[in-house]
């Protein structure tokens, strides 16, 4: 690793794109991302590779899609109305089974909203978005450092599952400085693979589509999607435990609120607390079996997002109703102060004991009954 | 014995799905002859549009690729910037192209991106049951214009090759009438005369053909025919629009 | 030790190259940082601000509710973020352009003629390094040297030039506040007992 450079996350999510190969950028000016936009514009260039300011973000996706087909790592970045229009391009990518890298830097919404930092998002993002059935790999870095890593990493699962991966980070996220490590710059060839359309030299025509007419090749090719999203969700699941080994109450929270509930287990846990953490890092694949887990030891889970309640519902799936789930959100820009979370958290772990005291007098007056 | 006539490599041995009468399968044929006269077979990848010409892919003899609808010149830039050697075609409709898909035709052209653009101009939405396009004429009924076609509630017909004539990055914009041989050979040459600018690297080029569609216009081919000779073309000049390296 | 610092002016005051300049120079000192500017709608002559903390652990949220300290190059920065330092907290004011005095009794606050001194050397865009010293004067959180290489390593190509008048105003600012005891009201027995001032909620957007 080289010596640490201060970078914002935009910043740093172009440079750590191109290190990790990119050489086609697509994008549209939106905030709050357009450091991304401007630094590929510059950089770019330098790096041998194609820019361009696309005329909307419909465009810049397609441009992907094309880009992509041809072989080359390619991205696109927006923030959430923007990320909106993509979405067509997106359901194609997926079901041509292209490689390609999105970003959204997420903003208050919905419509226009703000351009305050927002998680409001998560069910586009890990829900599909687009029409059809299909999946895309959703990572959520907290930290400058993991937004560069992470982005890295979406490359080559994009490039190993051919599916589209999206970055999906806030306008905190994105506006941030933070001392960074970058990755070395690495060479990534035009690929050359068998569903590459570089012109038939040599070999037969290639063809890359997503209209099956008939409904039972659709049915194949659904299914063949399907499977490729089981082995996505049974290899790549990816998540952060902290202090959970004997925690009673787990905060599950992801992006910047999980560094602000991080310090708020700490702060629990000198109160006599015993508080954990669960981050995931993969929203899709979501580590449910990890909170499934959890969910039979601890006597309470707080899920905190800065939204009005998304991925509280992929842990009451994960977490199958056998422990209460609570929920502490905000939305329209607004950020979590470590106190508040405390005092949530705090106030959650009084009523779950009371709960539990009251289940165990019951319990106990059930048995002295004759 | 001498061949004089033969079905050209780039084009597969089938049948295709278009209506008797429609222009798609002459462009195809065109088109092909065209990219075997040049030897680009190898290098050449069309994008295919959404609309009638969406199985292309079932008769071209090369890699086609195919895009969401309008997306069309969007998804070849992307390929273009990637491959500049190949030789990227985008094939749409009028629909596709001046609907749904203006913004990325404007922009590709105002670019200059080094691709070619057959541009089949027939009227309407052949695929979708006929419905009114850009294109079609005052007057005209469509499934959607049923009294014919009202410029105070649908404006004009929208004279692509003129409109795009305006961008520098535009080198070429030709329009041809798929009508009769005479009119299929002139429309060959513009054809390649696109392609050959994309092959110098000079800039965008664009050719449109003004297409039958006998369903939708309820007509004979041969009326159909007639019908573009006698209506369209009036609104649609043909010829060479622009050439700057004429 | 964990600082929490405002940094607030107008637009082309240079006060997110401040937090810039002081979060690059704790980075090299091996800290935790963090930097986050005001972004957005901002037309030019807005304030523009910016959110540093510096510290020995791991921080969790960038945005501050509550700042250790705030460093106002304009009158509109005192007024919009005075109610958010912590008592007891610095408040470094550019007194050339601010003759307003803080409503608080319970901060300090250090008056700096920044933009005067600025002037004094020949170079008025440097007011903000002026205000950079009095800080490192005052706070003695970061060495003038490491602010020093920081600067080396933030001037782009084209400004190189400038690195020594805008070190010549950290030295000026350092010099002058380093002989300066900050105000506190709260010593003064009149305003004894007045401490509601403390629970004014913060102005940042975590309500």
């Amino acid at each position: 690793m080289t010596e640490k450079r201060l970078m914002s996350g935009n910043e740093a999510m172009a440079e750590a794109a191109i290190r990790a190969g990119c050489r086609c950028y697509f994008g549209y000016p939106i905030t709050p991302q357009n450091e991304v936009t401007a630094y590929m514009a510059r950089r770019m260039p330098e790096a041998g590779g194609v820019f361009i300011q696309s005329e909307s973000e419909l465009a810049a996706i397609n441009m992907v899609l094309g880009a992509s087909a041809a072989g080359c790592r390619s991205m696109t970045s927006s923030s959430s109305p923007g990320i909106s229009l993509k979405q067509e391009g997106i359901s194609y990518i997926a079901a041509m089974e292209l490689p390609a890298v999105i970003a959204n830097i997420m903003r208050g919404g919905p419509g226009l909203g703000n351009i305050a930092p927002s998680q409001s998002d998560y069910f586009q993002a890990v829900k599909g978005g687009g029409h059809g059935d299909y999946r895309q790999i959703v990572l959520g870095p907290s930290t400058v450092q993991e937004l560069v890593d992470l982005t890295v990493c979406s490359f080559d699962l994009a490039d190993e599952y051919r599916m589209p991966v999206v970055i999906l980070g806030d306008g905190l996220l994105g506006q941030m400085m933070e001392p960074v490590s970058m990755p070395g710059m690495r060479h990534v060839e035009i690929k050359e693979e068998e569903w590459v359309l570089s012109g038939c030299r040599g070999r037969a025509p290639r063809l890359l589509r997503s209209l099956i007419l008939d409904p039972g090749d659709l049915a194949a090719h659904n299914l063949h999607l399907q499977e490729k999203y089981r082995r996505v969700a049974a290899r790549e699941v990816r998540f952060e435990s902290v202090f959970t080994d004997d925690a009673e109450l787990i905060v599950v929270a992801y992006g910047t609120p999980a560094r602000v509930c991080r310090a708020a287990v700490a702060a629990c846990r000198e109160k006599g607390i015993r508080a954990g953490l669960i981050r995931p890092i993969t929203l899709w694949p979501f580590p449910r079996e990890e909170i499934s887990r959890l969910a039979s030891q601890a006597s309470h889970i707080l899920v905190v997002e800065m939204s009005h309640g998304q991925m509280v519902e992929d842990v009451l799936l994960s977490a199958e109703f056998r422990v209460p789930v609570s929920f502490f959100g905000k939305a329209g820009g607004l950020t979590f102060h470590i106190d508040e979370v405390i005092r949530k958290m705090e106030k959650t772990n009084q009523k779950s004991k009371i709960k539990n005291q009251k289940a165990k007098s019951k319990k106990q007056k059930h048995k002295s009954k004759p | 014995m001498e061949i004089i006539y033969e079905r050209p490599e780039s084009l597969k041995d089938v049948r295709t799905h278009y209506c008797a009468g429609c222009g798609h399968g002459v462009v195809h044929r065109i088109l092909a002859e065209i990219v075997d006269e040049l030897g680009i077979r190898e290098k050449t990848v069309v994008i295919a549009p959404v609309g009638c010409a969406v199985l292309a892919y079932d008769y071209f003899n090369f890699d086609v690729c195919e895009a969401p609808h309008g997306r069309t010149p969007a998804v070849a830039t992307g390929m273009k910037r990637v491959r500049p050697s190949n030789v990227i075609i985008s094939y749409q409709g009028d629909g596709d192209l001046a609907a749904i898909g203006m913004a990325e035709i404007i922009h590709a052209a105002n670019r200059g991106e080094r691709i070619t653009v057959v541009f089949v101009n027939n009227g309407l939405y052949g695929m979708t049951g006929g419905q009114m396009a850009p294109t079609t004429l005052i007057g005209q009924r469509t499934a959607t214009t049923p009294m014919g076609r009202d410029f105070r509630e649908c404006g004009q017909p929208i004279k692509v090759c003129e409109l795009l004539s305006q961008f520098e990055g535009v080198v070429y914009a030709a329009r041809c009438a798929i009508t009769g041989p005479g009119n299929i050979i002139k429309g060959k040459k513009m054809l390649k005369k696109a392609l050959s600018i994309q092959l110098a690297d000079l800039g965008f080029s664009i050719v449109e053909f003004l297409s039958a569609c006998p369903t939708h216009w309820k007509l004979t081919p041969r009326e159909a025919v007639q019908y573009i000779e006698e209506k369209m073309v009036p609104c649609f000049p043909t010829g060479v629009i622009k050439d700057t390296i004429k | 030790m964990k600082e929490k610092l405002i940094i607030s002016g107008f637009g082309g005051q240079g006060s997110l190259l401040v937090g810039k300049l002081l979060t690059y120079a704790a980075m090299l000192d091996g800290r935790y940082v963090t930097f986050l500017p005001s972004y957005g709608a901002e037309v030019r002559g807005g304030t523009a601000y910016c959110n540093v903390i510096i510290s020995d652990e791991e921080i969790a949220s960038p945005t501050i509710s509550i700042a250790d300290t705030l460093i106002a190059m304009n009158l509109p920065s005192v007024v919009r973020f005075e109610p958010a330092v912590v008592q007891e907290g610095l408040i470094f004011i550019n007194s050339s352009l601010i003759e307003y005095e803080p409503d608080r009794k319970d901060v300090r606050t250090v008056r700096i003629p920044a933009t005067e001194i600025a002037d004094g050397l020949g170079n008025i865009k440097v007011a903000n390094m002026v205000m950079v010293g009095a800080y490192l004067a005052k706070k003695q959180i970061l060495s003038r040297e490491r602010v020093h290489e920081a600067l080396g390593h933030l001037l782009p190509e084209h400004r190189r030039s400038l690195y020594e008048v805008n070190c010549g105003a950290i030295k000026e600012g350092y010099k002058l506040t380093n002989n300066q005891t900050p105000r506190n009201k709260m010593q003064d027995t009149r305003y004894e007992g007045q401490d509601t001032r403390n629970k004014i909620q913060t102005i940042t957007n975590d309500q």
